[in-house]
């Protein structure tokens, strides 16, 4: 019988085939080549583009050249959501690879931020995860940590070392053995058919009469539209990581599982595809 | 932590119990009767019915309670007929006891009550020290009283025989009546109150109660010889008393209180090993002058009690040396009646709701607790009542519920489970609603409402109603289905249960001997309702001493659970509901599916983040084993990298400085053998091992300066090692297990030609990896059966997990993994010398020992300085003298000699200027790991068949045979590798305790007696698992073996003075062999496999660099025509303490020839 180790694992090394193409109004000294790569779904679009930035550079002048930017079909990709998350919500029911287009001019100010450095994208990253310690265990663990830890598991990211990541990551998924689960679940809600970026409330792992809450029990709470209907056809898909947990899932158990390294739950409610 | 059960008693005069793990009180199995009190112990709970006489309940055990008669046959030798029965007239009686003095004729030993019955009949003893008499049992002598030898002399003139019997305690799980201490001269004195404890008194295993009884004159009594083997006692003794007692408490130690009718506490003083009576009595006022104490109860080190306005109090204060405390201390709440049970804990029944309450938070530090929690549990009845009362209870709904309490978890799936709870919910309510309802205007009308509660007026009412109340003491009210006292505002005096009224035939139910399944045939939806009352059981009575709450543990007590939160199920081997749920499969496939379908056309694209080596540097310590000798700050680094072909490997770096020269040393992950982890008094350290470090005895130590830090440590290395060489994940069923002496399990994946004939891999290239866990011993089959030994002799089972203790996260499976503990001893010697002026006195001769040392002498020892082994281990006991060191000791523990170091007798001699004596204090530790307890009964040894990996006879369940702490030989049932615990013990009878058992590839099962000698079982086979005789076989001459090893064919034994002996001889026929043949010296621990491989734990090998103790050596040479072998191969060693290949059945494939060969014509053919 498979581990549930081994579910992190395969979390981990998700990957995203895509196929990076130059904006077609980019001026170029001769013809861009689309570049290839698989993107690991749990790191961030800015830093593992690295290669796709000289690829397209090689062919463009110097001046030409400003920040990088990211769009799919028209929507500028948000560096600060993971890349699975990007990929679920907008482009999970379309044909692989994913066609991302390269764009290093009229960065689109309303709706990304600046990513100057990998500090950056170190700094959200950082704050994501004491947030969600905030919620699991009132920060107790993470501050707990020593720098190095902190470090380590940035490292661990960045240079996409499951091991290193998960010696310290562990201790942000443990729990007192008293209670069933953490504190409130680190989680966030996205949908593409709202304004609002994403939905974030307390939630507990736990019901008052013991019972383990369940992702169902969630989005009945936080987001009833996800749910289909007793008698309705089903109209959302619930994705976490690509794939559709069922509604009885524990909700700890994703938690413990199926969250990004910023130990949060992006849950995506994208339309059911109608083919 | 072994489930254990709470006693109640309800209003009712019904007997419950409340399992630590359960979800509802269960009706005493035997429960034809009405009790008012009942006293547990851990295996026993005595109770005084309502014919205010004693009844003890023995709780079932695999293992019967067994008492041996003996009877000596003597003759004398005449000239005329040789050797008769005619004696001289001065002689000793033709049958007799062993001194001679008594008749005992054969037919005249009577069993000593109706409780017990004859095992079988009587027989011949034929062992005779050891050796088998082969003369019919008969033993010789010039005369009696002599010494008898095993031979006839020209001399021996007479000779005896000894017969044996066994009897067996027959009333288990039922209620056996003790017989009264009324004398028929005087007028009955009937039994008022009773208390059983003092089971901590002694160290001694013979399980020695106390038993103390009040009788309704105030006397108080005491039951003599109450222990393990005769558990009814033997008389009650009368115990003087200052004034007449109305109860009494005595605790799991020395803590004796009584109450007496005025309101004051008796103490009882002088509680000993040697006077477990007691010798005097002090009294204790009570807190206020206007209440009494009405109730109380004493645990090891406390005192609770409840007087007469029902305010609790709390003693502050009491110890062994001040058994009377000091002070009194309210406690919030008010109960009728408080409990300390084991651990201290405390139980209490509420005053005004007649609820059970848990004193929660109650720790060694904080014995007073912290608050009263209701245990709401409802009864196993009333669960089937409401259903059947709802009339909607359908098959499938109670099916349902027994699934969940017996924990078997076998629920379909979570959404079933779950949806049905809900279902079921609503209904449980509403027959509660409605009996409320058709209750309220009797309430309303009955003569004291004022109380508030209702279904207790009711009950009363009714009682009088139907003119069926007996006047015969005003609070006490017959009903129907039992009997009750009027419950509020009445002394606990009262609550006293008058002789059961023969219930109406359409009540037969009344008597609820049934199972709840069978209840629901006996409550008709009509006859229940009056009876509305029952839905909230009221207590009477509630007894905790059989009941181990650890502190801090959790209870399951205070919620009605329902659904499958992962916090209910059961610790059970089998599969848990959250690893079957659909939920959990959908992820696997559907992860499994995404994996396919973004990357399987898509593995040439280039991957974004390229992998590069990694870098985990730190300062950890490192012993310089050259000048200067001594630890040394170190930088260590480790580097990890991955290869080309995806492979990881590592390199550890170490950077030192000596001599003010910067050095370093580096070791390649990939050939490290075994990381062990070194804690003592002080250090944190591990030791690094590589083949050519094995052979030298020479490791790499390095040292953390936290536990934490070298866990840490610990487990990166052990992963990086693991990666570099491809072991992940659960060891597989042929894994050889070790242990060390510090008790950390070890576990290497054999490789096929580790057992090869020709190029045989050395086996000090073997990987190991450490096992969360903590055992002694460990033994393994080749079907994946793994069970293990700690050192308190709790059984331990192999869950199938990897990991736990310092191995977290990554290096730990998810599940199967589960808190374990261990308590050990540690011993310390008191010596004193005798001079003519004052005696023996602790001032010693120049030349002598340190006064308080170790078991050599050589090391100081003092009580306060000797700390636990480790920083891992916890003191939990004070020091307390161990009288049960060999030898024997004196009164007060002391052993004398005529000098240090000699021999030690256990009474005082002319010649004797020197004594010590053993102290031992008890310590624990709490770890983790891939292990689940086997309770009840704790083991000694443990074997397990050795097969071959041919699917050929794995239809039958896997033989696993047991020697217990006692000495009882034990043979599990039901083991499978679906249920690798198996379900119960058979017990296979013996004359004599054992100590080592082993069985066989072809059910050769052999075994050690304590005196020594070796024993072969006769006719063992899978359907007669346990055999049917034991065949006696006499030790190597001068030697005492000490443990037994049976492979496929061959049997090894060792002795107790570490020498190595082949039985020789074994043929089909004649299985028992003809003679030891001695192998080798220097044993310490032996293993036969499936191959019959020999592999021991060395005492002592020889490294080119250091020596080392306890070392993991193989036979080599060894083969079908030379079982023997020739010599040893040497493995991983320093601290090892046990091995078990008997799993490894792997051979490499050239050499399948050879064990046809081996079987072929081999010595036996199974």
């Amino acid at each position: 019988m498979s581990d549930d180790k081994d579910v992190l694992r395969d979390v981990w090394f998700g990957r995203i085939p895509t196929c990076f193409t130059l904006y077609q109004d980019e001026i170029t000294e001769r013809e861009a080549e689309p570049y290839y790569l698989l993107l690991p779904r749990v790191s961030y679009l800015t830093l593992v583009t690295d290669k796709v930035k000289k690829h397209f550079q090689k062919v463009m002048r110097q001046e030409d050249v400003s920040e990088i930017w990211f769009e799919y079909e028209g929507t500028p990709l948000k560096w600060h959501y993971p890349i699975g998350l990007l990929f679920d919500l907008l482009a999970s029911s379309s044909t692989l690879p994913w066609n991302i287009t390269v764009h290093f001019k009229s960065f689109p100010e309303k709706d990304l931020l600046h990513c100057p450095s990998k500090d950056a994208i170190e700094a959200h990253f950082m704050s994501c995860m004491k947030e969600a310690d905030a919620l699991k265990h009132k920060s107790q663990v993470i501050n707990e940590m020593q720098k190095k830890d902190h470090k380590q598991l940035w490292m661990g990211l960045q240079n996409d070392r499951f091991d290193q990541f998960w010696a310290i990551n562990r201790k942000l998924m443990e729990y007192p053995p008293e209670e069933n689960g953490f504190r409130y679940i680190p989680f966030r809600i996205y949908q593409t058919t709202t304004e609002r970026p994403f939905i974030q409330k307390l939630f507990r792992p736990v019901a008052a009469d013991g019972q383990l809450h369940t992702l169902g029990d969630l989005l009945r709470e936080v987001c009833p539209s996800a749910i289909t209907p007793e008698d309705g056809e089903k109209k959302n898909q619930v994705m976490i990581h690509g794939i559709e947990p069922m509604l009885e899932t524990p909700l700890q158990w994703l938690s413990e599982h199926l969250s990004y390294p910023d130990n949060f739950l992006h849950i995506s409610v994208v339309p059911q595809p109608t083919d | 932590m072994p489930t254990s059960v709470l006693w109640a008693v309800d209003l009712f005069g019904r007997v419950y119990t409340l399992s630590t793990a359960g979800q509802y009180w269960e009706l005493c199995k035997d429960a034809q009767m009405e009790f008012k009190r009942v006293s547990a112990a851990t295996r026993c709970c005595w109770g005084i019915a309502c014919d205010n006489q004693v009844y003890l309940y023995v709780c079932a055990s695999d293992v019967p309670i067994r008492c041996r008669e003996e009877a000596y046959e003597n003759q004398r030798w005449n000239p005329m007929g040789g050797f008769c029965e005619k004696l001289l007239p001065s002689d000793r009686w033709p049958w007799s006891d062993v001194s001679g003095l008594q008749h005992r004729p054969l037919d005249g030993v009577a069993l000593p009550s109706p409780h017990w019955e004859w095992e079988s009949d009587w027989y011949v003893d034929e062992n005779f020290g050891g050796e088998p008499t082969e003369k019919g049992g008969w033993t010789y002598a010039i005369d009696f009283p002599a010494t008898y030898t095993r031979d006839s002399k020209w001399n021996s003139c007479v000779r005896r025989r000894k017969w044996i019997r066994y009897r067996r305690y027959k009333t288990r799980d039922s209620w056996a009546k003790i017989p009264s201490k009324d004398d028929p001269k005087e007028l009955p004195d009937p039994f008022n109150d009773l208390s059983v404890g003092g089971w901590e008194i002694t160290e001694e295993p013979v399980g020695r109660l106390s038993v103390w009884a009040v009788s309704l004159q105030g006397k108080v009594w005491y039951r003599e010889d109450v222990s393990h083997p005769n558990p009814e006692g033997s008389s009650w003794s009368l115990m003087e008393t200052p004034r007449e007692v109305a109860q009494i408490s005595c605790g799991p130690h020395d803590l004796v209180w009584a109450t007496l009718w005025e309101g004051q506490a008796l103490v009882r003083e002088g509680i000993n090993r040697n006077n477990p009576k007691g010798s005097s009595w002090s009294i204790v006022e009570p807190p206020g002058s206007e209440n009494g104490i009405m109730q109380v109860s004493v645990g090891i080190s406390v005192v609770w009690a409840v007087t007469k306005d029902h305010k609790v109090w709390f003693r502050r204060g009491v110890n062994s040396h001040n058994p009377c405390g000091t002070s009194w201390i309210e406690m919030v709440g008010e109960m009728i009646m408080v409990n300390v049970g084991l651990n201290d804990q405390v139980w209490g029944i509420g005053n005004e709701d007649r609820t059970v309450y848990f004193r929660q938070g109650v720790t060694p530090s904080e014995l007073s607790g912290k608050t009263w929690k209701a245990i709401v549990m409802s009864r196993e009845s009333d669960r089937s009542y409401s259903g059947s009362s709802s009339s909607l209870l359908s098959a499938g709904c109670f099916f349902g519920d027994e699934v969940r309490g017996s924990g078997t978890e076998s629920a379909p799936s979570d959404t079933d489970a779950s949806s049905e709870v809900e279902r079921r919910c609503p209904e449980q309510l509403l027959p509660e609603e409605s009996l409320d309802n058709s209750q309220n205007p009797k309430g309303s009308s009955s003569p004291d409402p004022g109380t508030g509660r209702t279904s207790e007026c009711t009950m009363e009412n009714t009682c009088l109603a139907e003119g069926k109340g007996k006047a015969s003491e005003a609070s006490c009210l017959d009903e129907r289905s039992g009997h009750t006292s009027t419950p509020v505002e009445l002394p606990w005096t009262n609550i006293d249960l008058k002789e059961p009224k023969k219930v109406p035939s359409n009540s037969a139910a009344g008597l609820p001997g049934t199972t709840g399944l069978s209840s629901l045939g006996f409550f008709p939806l009509g006859m229940e309702e009056p009876y509305g009352a029952d839905d909230h059981p009221l207590w009477a009575w509630v007894s905790g001493g059989g009941c181990a709450v650890e502190a801090g543990s959790m209870l399951k007590w205070f919620t009605v659970q329902s659904g499958l939160s992962p916090s209910v199920q059961m610790l059970s081997l089998s599969i848990t509901p959250a690893q079957t749920a659909t939920w959990r499969k959908q992820i696997f496939q559907q992860l499994t599916e995404r994996t396919k379908r973004e990357l399987e056309n898509f593995r040439h694209y280039e991957q974004a983040v390229e992998q590069s080596v990694w870098v985990k540097t730190g300062t950890l310590q490192w012993w310089c084993d050259w000048k200067p000798h001594k630890w040394v700050d170190v930088r260590v680094a480790l580097e990890q990298f991955t290869g080309h072909d995806g492979a990881r490997d590592s390199i550890l770096f170490i950077y030192y400085v000596v001599h003010e020269e910067k050095k370093y040393l580096h070791v390649f992950l990939n050939e490290v053998t075994v990381l062990v982890p070194v804690l003592n008094e002080a250090k944190h350290s591990f030791a690094l091992y590589t083949p050519e470090r094995t052979r030298q005895r020479w490791p790499v130590r390095l040292a953390a300066t936290t536990e934490q830090d070298m866990n840490d440590w610990l487990a990166l290395l052990s992963l990086s090692c693991c990666e570099s060489r491809k072991v992940h994940g659960r060891p597989s069923p042929q894994a050889i297990w070790s242990v060390t002496c510090k008790g950390d399990i070890f576990v290497s994946e054999p490789s096929p030609d580790l057992e090869a004939r020709e190029h045989l891999l050395p086996c000090d290239q073997m990987f190991w990896r450490q096992m969360g866990g903590h055992l002694r011993i460990i033994e393994a089959n080749s079907r994946g059966v793994v069970w293990g030994i700690g050192y308190d002799h709790t059984a331990w089972v192999y869950t199938g997990g990897y990991g736990g203790g310092c191995f977290q996260g990554l290096s730990s499976s998810t599940s199967n993994i589960y808190p374990q503990s261990d308590v050990k001893s540690v011993y310390i010697y008191e010596n004193q010398r005798w001079n003519p002026v004052t005696g023996y006195t602790s001032r010693g001769l120049p030349t002598d020992r340190y006064m308080w040392s170790d078991a050599t002498g050589l090391q100081e020892c003092t009580k306060a300085s000797t700390k636990p082994p480790s920083l891992q281990w916890a003191w939990v006991s004070d020091w307390y003298v161990d009288f049960s060191v060999p030898g024997g000791t004196d009164q007060e523990g002391w052993q004398y000699a005529s000098d240090f170091p000699a021999s030690y007798h256990g009474y005082k001699t002319m010649k004797d200027f020197v004594r010590r004596r053993c102290w031992a204090r008890k310590c624990k530790l709490v770890t983790s790991g891939p292990w689940l307890e086997v309770a009840p009964i704790a083991l000694s040894d443990v074997s397990i068949i050795p097969e071959s990996l041919d699917t050929e006879g794995r239809e039958h369940s896997i033989a696993l045979w047991a020697v217990s702490d006692k000495g009882d030989v034990l043979c599990r049932l039901g083991i499978s590798e679906l249920n690798p615990a198996g379900s119960s013990w058979l017990h296979v009878g013996t004359d004599q305790p054992f100590t080592s058992v082993s069985i066989g590839a072809c059910y050769q099962v052999w075994a050690v007696a304590k005196d020594g000698s070796a024993f072969y079982r006769g006719s063992v086979s899978p359907s007669q698992p346990a055999g049917d005789c034991w065949y006696h076989i006499p030790s190597p001459p001068k030697q005492k073996l000490r443990q037994v090893s049976v492979g496929q064919t061959s049997v090894y034994a060792l002795d107790e003075n570490g020498n190595l002996w082949y039985r020789a001889g074994i043929t089909p026929s004649y299985p028992q062999g003809s003679s030891w043949e001695h192998v080798s010296n220097n044993v310490r621990r032996v293993s036969v496999g499936p191959l019959d491989q020999v592999w021991v734990i060395a005492n002592k090998v020889q490294g080119s660099h250091s020596l080392s103790r306890g070392t993991v050596c193989r036979r080599t040479g060894v083969q079908p025509r030379e079982p023997k072998g020739q010599g040893w191969d040497y493995g991983i060693g320093g601290g090892w303490d046990h091995i078990s290949v008997r799993a490894n059945a792997t051979m490499a494939l050239r050499n399948m020839s050879w064990e046809q060969e081996a079987h072929g014509p081999g010595p036996v053919c199974c």
